[in-house]
């Protein structure tokens, strides 16, 4: 789909690009990552030509970018950049409609998809349309700006730390909002970034580059069992055994879990409790509410009143989560399990410590 | 349009009728200044009406205001494209000595060469007005933001629309503050014209310093104060219809 052939680019005497060869598939995320000043950010533009390079070429399904009308060649790639670049004099859904203006959609056409996309990237057309950039906080400035950069329904995607410029919370949202538009829509994509946590859970491929040359091109599991040689190696630090906890999907260490109704007499708690440190509770619809255990239940005079009340939100995962989070909820509440929910908070199961560990034991002893 | 916008325009309409009702009523004038005067033996000007001399003045700095934005708004951003980037220090050197020659020095120059009258007057006034016009344009389109114009340039706009749509739009209103500074210098600068023959309400108030006869100067110097306050006030409301902020907006 993306074939960059032997690209170098110069600044002056300086090499910015050294003959850099890559390859991104149909539908793939491929992310670039490195230190400061290693050609990343001038790579994505040779893209979109925003920078011509020196030597090579760059192939967008098969034909030469050199060859396409450089206009013509950015309306069919979107592009988002970190400080996403709204234009302040322009509606939220003028923004959007840019390219398909340039394009010549017509309106209906144009309105509908303003609409649909501000839906996708979890803002309420209704309220967000009509607003200004200066009326944004800088999560909301970010979804328009990628809103904006798949307005047209280009094939590819070009992104430059488009998460960067906001707080972490807010980061981790919009990143997991954009893996699951991504997994939708399927866009083939390059992402330029520097955080190497972002790298590991957005891509399909990540490519390491130091100094203008690409050092490592594989999977984000491969890069770090295998790290290709020390400069990888020490880029994907000394916590990789942890970092690739983000790549594995809870799913296989669901357990079912006993779960009892408020309504419970306390000896029925009890016998559920056996051996076990603690039970969750759920209400009668299975939304999650919190759990007793033998402290609680030992002090008081009903089920009811002994439960420990969980945050669901603070507590539980669901079941997209990784192991990685999985973890850190764990430590983070101080838990050796923690409860499992679907999107309508309904308890489905739990998550063990013993479990985590044993997985984590297994990657360790596959990896390297 | 917005309630506020809406009563600064209706605001303006008043002061625009005040204006013309006060400049066409000779007699009020003359009883007020017969009164403040006694001992002048004329306390009005008799060359022309004051309806007549603020219509030329307004002739003379509309025609070189006019010429100053007609050339001083395309030279701006002929200088910040690539294509007149060269030509950026010698543009605003040579306006900022247009602005630092003194006009009346202008004319003393231009009158052999064009002769007496409106031309001159134009011509001195036209380069007087270039400088704020110019050095705001480029004032302003050099502070749009460097990432919008990457997204612009990124999206797929060609350069004729990116300056059209979006480093115009957002430069209008520091374009606009230019014009309004040069406009309001040129209102106050258009008198020397009288010296040349030019008419406008520099003809009473030179009459007046020759003859000394301080009636004549007010009656020129209070309408020209009171034109550059209406002009200043009408270019202001055109920046807020430009003024892109949302606060503005809503």
């Amino acid at each position: 789909m993306i074939r960059l052939e032997q690209v170098t680019r110069y600044y002056g005497n300086t090499i910015a690009v050294n003959e850099l060869s890559l390859e991104v598939s149909q539908g793939e995320v491929c992310v670039l990552i490195g230190p400061s000043g290693c050609g990343k950010t001038t790579t994505l533009r040779m893209v979109n030509r925003l920078i011509e390079p020196t030597a090579g070429h760059i192939f967008i399904n098969g034909q030469d970018n050199s060859q396409i009308k450089p206009e013509r060649l950015r309306q069919s790639i979107g592009y988002a950049i970190q400080s996403v670049g709204l234009f302040p004099h322009m509606t939220v859904a003028a923004n959007i409609a840019t390219v398909p203006e340039l394009l010549h959609w017509e309106k209906s056409r144009i309105a509908s998809r303003i609409e649909e996309l501000l839906i996708l990237v979890g803002l309420n057309p209704a309220e967000y349309a009509r607003k200004y950039p200066n009326q944004l906080s800088g999560g909301e400035a970010q979804r328009v700006g990628v809103a904006r950069a798949l307005a047209a329904d280009p094939p590819i995607l070009l992104m430059d730390e488009p998460f960067g410029a906001v707080d972490p919370l807010t980061r981790e949202r919009l990143q997991s909002q954009f893996a699951r538009i991504q997994q939708k829509l399927k866009k083939t994509t390059i992402l330029v970034t520097h955080d190497l946590d972002e790298a590991i859970r957005l891509a399909d491929r990540i490519a390491i580059m130091a100094s203008g040359k690409l050092v490592q091109y594989d999977t984000p599991e491969t890069i770090l069992s295998r790290p290709a040689n020390k400069f990888v190696h020490d880029f994907v630090g000394t916590d990789r055994a942890l970092k690739r906890l983000s790549r594995i999907s809870i799913q296989s260490v669901i357990k079912p879990s006993p779960a009892i109704v408020m309504d419970v007499s306390i000896e029925e708690a009890v016998s559920v409790i056996g051996s076990r440190p603690s039970v969750w509770v759920v209400a009668d619809d299975g939304r999650f509410i919190g759990w007793v255990d033998m402290t609680s239940l030992s002090a008081a005079t009903s089920v009811r009143e002994a439960i420990v009340p969980g945050d669901v939100d603070e507590i539980a995962i669901t079941a997209s989560a990784t192991l990685r989070e999985a973890l850190s909820r764990m430590l983070g509440q101080g838990l050796r399990n923690i409860p499992v929910v679907d999107e309508k908070k309904h308890f489905i199961g739990e998550v063990t410590l013993s479990d985590v560990e044993a997985v984590t034991a297994e990657t360790a002893e596959t990896g390297a | 349009m917005p309630k506020a916008q809406m009563r600064r325009w209706l605001l303006l309409a008043i002061l625009v009728v005040a204006f013309t009702v006060l400049i066409s009523r000779m007699e009020l004038w003359e009883a007020t200044l017969r009164f403040l005067f006694p001992q002048e033996s004329r306390v009005l000007h008799p060359r022309a009406s004051l309806l007549v001399l603020v219509g030329e003045h307004i002739r003379l700095v509309a025609i070189s205001s006019g010429l100053s934005i007609l050339c001083g708004i395309p030279l701006g951003i002929w200088v910040t494209r690539p294509g007149g980037r060269n030509f950026l220090p010698i543009v605003t050197d040579l306006t900022s000595f247009g602005q630092t020659f003194p006009p009346v020095a202008v004319l003393a120059l231009a009158v052999p060469m064009l002769g007496f009258g409106l031309l001159p007057t134009v011509f001195a006034l036209f380069l007087y007005g270039l400088l704020p016009i110019v050095r705001n344009t480029i004032a302003g389109l050099s502070a749009v933001p460097a990432d919008v114009l990457e997204a612009a340039a990124g999206m797929g706009m060609g350069r004729a629309r990116r300056l059209l749509r979006v480093e115009i739009p957002l430069a209008a209103t520091v374009i606009l503050a230019g014009v309004r500074i040069s406009v309001i210098i040129n209102i106050g600068t258009a008198m020397i014209g009288a010296v040349i023959g030019a008419g406008g309400l520099g003809s009473p108030i030179i009459a007046g310093l020759v003859q000394d006869n301080l009636a004549y100067i007010i009656e020129g110097a209070l309408p020209a104060a009171l034109l550059a306050v209406l002009a200043d006030q009408l270019l202001a409301n055109i920046e807020r219809v430009f003024a892109y902020s949302a606060e503005t907006l809503t």
